[in-house]
């Protein structure tokens, strides 16, 4: 029989047909989202549209418990929202009230917030490592970042007995002097670790498979993120050297000698790279703070009973995932009139869609890890 | 808390341009603050991010005072990269009135502005995409207004989409 053309389809099949637009599900259980993050997508074919974030699955109210709480109760909660890095958050909130209260700080335990507020920093940052490489499909950093990380959690829990809530801190200064070996512990973390980053940047930064799926993916210029209130590492790797430690000081971080790390193209392999270089300049300022300890007491001039005077403050400090802000405002009572948290977490997110549109679906799994976002901060 | 003028050319120039518009320039604390009216807040931050370079919304946030006359307050958080400083704008609303949006300003005050919307209650005027963000679309009920109980719920939300009597 001779070949004969097929008939065209009729008109309305073609549309259909034609029409490649697709609505994806992704989450919120899914093992690349690190917590309950639902994202819509909207697909034209493995190009991703756009991108609708569905958050608030562990919204707790954080807020409104600290205003039914006194300022002290509630110290313990803010670890709840970033837990990745407690300490930081902790460390926020405490100069907040500190700040309504005009306390001073004593230089022991100013030193000694620096210091596990970097190991900190280390630690989330080394999770964040482990698990951005797993998502990418690396399997094995995942294990070498949890080892390192194991010996910030040992500190810590010689330290104060928690490894990852640590309520470290108390308005007013420390709870706990330090224990006997905790400088040497300190120095001898920052020498393993120095060595440790070089193991990482062997597994990874020449790693082409690493490189392919990290350069010029989830690109956000430092224009955009001005305009999306993006801090943190993501701003640094836009190439904007902008850290509060050194913009406004804040616990004598003006004593210490480091850098900030940055980089030029604002894609996810630059900021693998900042944070790299972030952990060891957090090496850095730890051994200078643990070689000279300052002696005397670790309390400022603080009451058992906690009443600020009328009035509010902003407080914010450069955690590991960007500006960490507390906003308290007080009415003279024994609890918070109200608190509220600025998020680094919930705002960097905001720039999600952003990010992803026109990138690859496969992307979009690189792109939620290097924003590197903690549910719990996002939902507070 | 120790209160103080707030002398420089940002204050300076805000109310020679709003005149009655800006309600109060002091540092509380140290902090910049400026309390502005209504009317006035989206031209204030329209100016300070275009005249005087504060290009970073740091926050958007609000306080419920219900004994006051107006008793929604409205905080902006922005933060100038050049001359790295930080200003609070403030305002105040009567329930039903409506905030100037910011989304025109700052991409960042998408998520802030519903999440304020979300907690308080407030609504912002020319938002693209106003509703809830934290808690469920279908939620009755301003978490952070402070009549609202610690405990409280929205019963038939509960009922009807977790199966149970009570999420207590």
């Amino acid at each position: 029989m001779a070949a004969t053309a097929l008939a065209p389809p009729p008109a309305a099949e073609a549309t259909f047909l034609d029409s490649n637009e697709l609505v994806l599900n992704m989450g919120p259980q899914h093992p690349s989202t690190h917590g309950v993050l639902r994202v819509i997508l909207k697909l034209d074919g493995e190009t991703v549209l756009g991108a609708d974030c569905v958050i608030g699955y562990l919204h707790r109210g954080v807020e409104k418990i600290a205003e039914n709480r006194t300022y002290q109760q509630f110290a313990p909660y803010v670890d709840r929202m970033d837990y990745v890095a407690a300490v930081s958050n902790g460390l926020g909130y405490c100069m907040a009230v500190e700040k309504l209260l005009d306390v001073e700080i004593p230089p022991r335990a100013q030193a000694v917030r620096v210091i596990l507020t970097e190991l900190n920093r280390i630690a989330s940052h080394l999770l964040w490592l482990g698990t951005h490489a797993l998502d990418i499909g690396a399997i094995t950093p995942v294990f070498l970042c949890f080892r390192e990380r194991e010996e910030v959690l040992k500190i810590f829990e010689s330290y104060c007995g928690a490894r990852l809530t640590t309520h470290a801190f108390r308005i007013g200064g420390l709870q706990y002097e330090t224990y006997d070996t905790f400088e040497q512990e300190c120095l001898a973390f920052c020498d393993l670790m120095q060595a440790k980053v070089q193991e990482y940047h062997d597994l990874l930064t020449g790693n082409r498979i690493w490189v392919n799926r990290t350069k010029g993916v989830g690109i956000l210029d430092a224009a955009g993120c001005k305009d999306y209130g993006v801090t943190g590492p993501l701003l640094r790797a836009a190439g904007v050297a902008w850290d509060l430690r050194k913009a406004q000081p804040y616990c004598g971080y003006e004593k210490y000698d480091f850098e900030i790390p940055t980089a030029a193209n604002g894609d996810t392999f630059d900021r693998y790279i900042v944070r790299m270089q972030e952990m060891e300049q957090s090496c850095r300022i730890v051994r200078q703070a643990a070689e000279a300890l300052p002696e005397g007491p670790i309390k400022g001039k603080v009451g058992k009973v906690i009443k600020p005077p009328p009035g509010e403050a902003y407080v914010s400090i450069e955690a590991p995932k960007g500006e960490l802000g507390y906003y308290v405002v007080s009415d003279g009572s024994l609890n918070p009139y109200r608190v509220r948290v600025r998020p680094p977490s919930f705002v960097n997110l905001g720039a999600l869609d952003k990010m992803c549109r026109g990138t690859l679906i496969a992307d979009v799994v690189a792109i939620i890890g290097t924003i590197d976002i903690v549910l719990g901060e996002v939902d507070r | 808390m120790p209160s103080a003028a707030w002398e420089g050319a940002v204050p300076d120039e805000l109310r020679a341009r709003f005149g009655t518009g800006i309600e109060s320039t002091r540092l509380l604390g140290g902090q910049k603050l400026a309390a502005v009216s209504l009317a006035s807040a989206g031209d204030v931050l329209r100016s300070l991010r275009d005249d005087h370079g504060f290009d970073y919304l740091v926050d958007l946030t609000a306080v419920h005072w219900p004994t006051k006359g107006r008793q929604f307050e409205v905080v902006w958080i922005v933060y100038s990269f050049a001359s790295n400083e930080r200003v609070r704008v403030k305002t105040t609303l009567e329930e039903g009135e409506k905030a100037p949006t910011a989304t025109s300003l700052y991409s960042a005050a998408n998520w802030l502005e519903r999440e304020v919307y979300d907690m308080f209650g407030i609504e912002f005027d020319g938002h693209p995409d106003l509703r809830r963000i934290l808690m469920p679309d279908e939620w009755a009920g301003f978490p952070l207004r402070k009549e609202y109980g610690i405990v409280q719920q929205d019963a038939d939300w509960v009922r009807e989409n977790l199966k149970i009597e009570s999420a207590q």
